[in-house]
């Protein structure tokens, strides 16, 4: 049978060297802040007939809008981000766009203060932060039979903050490579994956504690071990089965969800490895003591044993 | 057997009472309205001001929001939206949302303008006339405060205007001027009472007008100093303007922090191209399952569709607002009823292969899997509920809410179909010939990997 426990520092090693690659690209390039985190106005506008982004970038430059970013989503539809706007600039802008570009129609118009801005990102990280503290105290408590069944919920919880690392950092480099904005499609995303995150590895657990209390007295490492095999097609299959649904919303619903699916489409699979091979490793260490161990340590030997 | 009955008649009913909400016979009862959807979706305008409290005395400041609140309901009322929604939001703002359809940017400015009504005098000859209309030429009423000069407008009127009727039965509206209402009013009023000249009501460029179309402009017949009382109304011409006079001025000054407008026409096909897709999804997904999971599969599809039937049912009773932040609780609730589902039918493929009969083996299944699902489906809820929580307090947002009561009532539903659902449709196959051939039911079982 596999060991897949026993390669744990491996395991360390490489999510180690992906989050610390996200956390320097999140302090090097930060996040590219949409509308909704950096204040201004975002105005969806349709051209008819359409007309090219120079034509429409010079237009807004002689405007004195000459910082505006112009994003295409299709034949004469265009994004355009602004300074913050007020309802008569709006109108100002709109009368002058149609003399100097053409026939037009403001489909959509978001315009965010600064104060609500810096609010979405507080409320983003305090939303995230108090479910944790939720969930790792319910974790926690459904745990109870188990010694320490604090050390539960805080696996579990370390393997959720190890996905949403992976997932800032890579959204950090999309956002400098791609110039992709995170918005509140993507704190729903990151909601969206911490419920998936913590779920996967509760059920993961679940199998660990059920094998725990009939193992009578096998090793723990080879408990943890067996516990991940049976439960192995199941993190598969179920991942595979929301990566469809998510797919389907992709290829169909496009850019308005786009940064919700690419999230999970990045974070499932994380996720699931990271139920296998941090949270459960991590109890291991945590019940041996291994914290200091890692450098020169024997390879384990793990007693694979049937039932 | 008896709770087994019980269960099966449970999701029977179950089924009947959704498909009749979701499908109902009479299209006026309940089908007709369909299931609510959000303004981000439906399109509208979503504002959100910040009232400037730092004139108010402190202690009242509810109290002043509350009264913008009150003028803002006003206001919006002849814009002819079904369904408005203006309420206070933490300590110095208010949401507005103006779902279907995108308003002027005049009825907007409208909307947050701290005086509507504003008084004029009739000119002479030779002065500018600010208003014209079939009573003469007007410019504003004016009069000195602290020595400026200042308009009189509805902001100097106490709150508590209303209409009550004199000894003879006719129809009187009371008002009360504020401190230095009281000043202007005199001045104005010592002005007009010679030769009882009228008092001019604007709203904007426009006089405002009674029933009859004509411009109201009552004549001063007394110097009004605190109190006063117009006469010669009809009953629905003064309980209007009462109202206007009493909403016609914000307590406190409004800035717009949050403006969102979203055209109609991007939510429809939105709404559309996600049902589709997900329908699509969830298509792939059933067939995943059959070709892994064979009958067991079908009976796991056949529990999504229940699934999606019984989801659909409560949006619709309970007039659920779907969101665009919906679509992730919607996801993640989703994901939830596949990994019930194979998680037991991973627990019973177990039992299969250790040699156990088609009817053990399902009910051993369903047994070892519920605390698995247990524990996570209640985790999940309890995180929905605490974003819930923070959505209508702390944080005060509208699609934090949307994704967390997707999520719970999503979550609940999924546990419902879990463990009723799909062992009712997977039990009839117990005692057929089926039952004999377990590799229908699970996938066979690897050389390799033999449990002893």
């Amino acid at each position: 049978m596999f060991d897949i426990v026993g390669k744990r520092l491996w395991y360390f090693c490489i999510s180690g060297a992906i989050i610390l690659a996200g956390i320097i690209s999140l302090i090097v390039f930060g996040l590219e802040p949409g509308v909704e985190f950096s204040s201004g106005s975002l105005l969806t506008i349709d051209f008819e007939p359409s007309v090219t982004t120079p034509q429409l970038k010079q237009a807004l430059g002689e405007l004195g809008y000459a910082s505006a970013i112009i994003q295409t989503t299709g034949e004469g539809h265009f994004l355009v981000r602004l300074p913050e706007l007020t309802g008569a600039d709006r109108a100002a802008l709109e009368t002058a766009l149609t003399s100097k570009v053409g026939q037009l129609e403001i489909k959509g118009f978001d315009s965010v203060s600064p104060m609500i801005a810096r609010e979405t990102t507080r409320n983003a990280a305090i939303a995230v932060a108090i479910s944790a503290v939720g969930m790792l105290l319910y974790i926690s408590w459904a745990f109870h039979r188990m010694p320490n069944p604090f050390r539960w919920g805080t696996c579990a919880i370390v393997a959720m903050m190890h996905d949403l690392l992976i997932v800032l950092g890579v959204f950090a480099v999309f956002g400098v490579t791609l110039g992709w904005q995170i918005d509140l499609m993507f704190v729903t995303g990151i909601l969206t994956l911490v419920g998936y995150s913590v779920n996967d590895t509760i059920v993961v657990f679940d199998r660990i504690r059920e094998n725990l209390l009939k193992s009578g007295g096998i090793d723990f490492e080879t408990v943890v071990n067996n516990s991940l095999l049976e439960t192995m097609s199941r993190s598969l299959i179920t991942g595979i089965g929301v990566i469809f649904v998510l797919i389907a919303l992709l290829l169909m619903v496009g850019a308005s969800i786009q940064n919700l699916i690419v999230v999970l489409l990045v974070g499932i699979p994380f996720g699931t490895y990271g139920s296998i091979c941090i949270a459960s490793p991590l109890l291991i260490v945590w019940r041996k003591g291994e914290w200091g161990r890692f450098v020169g340590r024997r390879p384990a030997a793990v007693a694979v044993k049937g039932k | 057997m008896r709770a087994n009955t019980w269960i099966f008649w449970l999701v029977l009913v179950v089924l009947l009472l959704a498909l009749l909400v979701d499908f109902p016979l009479d299209k006026g009862v309940l089908g007709h309205r369909g299931v609510r959807l959000g303004l981000d979706l439906q399109g509208g305008v979503h504002i959100v001001y910040r009232a400037d409290l730092s004139a108010v005395e402190p202690g009242t400041e509810s109290a002043a929001l509350d009264g913008v609140v009150a003028a803002l309901e006003d206001r919006v009322n002849p814009l002819g939206i079904t369904e408005p929604v203006i309420q206070k939001q933490g300590e110095d703002r208010v949401i507005v949302d103006l779902p279907g359809k995108a308003i002027s940017d005049t009825d907007k400015e409208r909307l947050s303008r701290v005086d509507i009504l504003k008084f004029g005098e009739l000119i002479s000859e030779n002065e500018t006339a600010t208003w014209e209309n079939s009573e003469g030429r007007w410019k504003p009423a004016t009069g000195l405060i602290n020595g400026e000069v200042t308009d009189l407008t509805s902001r100097y009127f106490k709150t508590n205007t209303y209409v009550g009727q004199d000894n003879l039965g006719q129809i009187e509206l009371h008002f009360e001027w504020d401190k230095e209402g009281s000043e202007l009013s005199q001045q104005i009023t010592t002005r007009l009472v010679v030769g009882n000249q009228p008092l001019g009501i604007f709203e904007g460029t426009e006089a405002l007008k009674g029933e009859d179309g004509q411009p109201i402009a009552p004549r001063v017949q007394a110097v009004i100093i605190e109190q006063g009382v117009i006469t010669g109304l009809s009953y629905n011409e003064a309980s209007r303007l009462s109202k206007h006079l009493n909403f016609g001025r914000l307590p406190v000054p409004l800035e717009i922090i949050y403006d969102q407008t979203i055209s109609p026409i991007l939510g429809a096909d939105f709404v559309e191209l996600s049902v589709k897709a997900g329908l699509l999804g969830i298509a792939a997904v059933m067939l995943f399952m059959i070709i892994y999971y064979r009958i067991s599969g079908l009976m796991t599809s056949l529990a999504l569709i229940y699934y999606g039937i019984v989801l659909l049912a409560i949006f619709k009773l309970f007039g659920v607002t779907l969101t665009l932040a919906g679509i992730g609780g919607f996801i993640l609730s989703v994901g939830m009823a596949i990994d019930a589902n194979v998680l037991i039918f991973e627990r019973m493929k177990e039992e299969l292969w250790v040699g156990q009969t088609l009817g053990a083996a399902i009910e051993a299944g369903f047994k070892r899997a519920w605390s698995a699902i247990w524990d996570s489906n209640i985790t999940t809820i309890l995180a929905g509920i605490i974003l819930y929580w923070l959505g209508s307090s702390i944080v005060a947002s509208a699609p934090l809410k949307g994704f967390a009561l997707t999520l719970i009532i999503g979550v609940a539903v999924s546990m419902f179909t879990a463990i009723m659902v799909t062992r009712t449709f997977i039990r009839p196959f117990v005692n057929t010939s089926f039952a004999r051939q377990k590799g229908l039911f699970a996938p066979y079982q690897k050389k390799e990997g033999k449990n002893v």
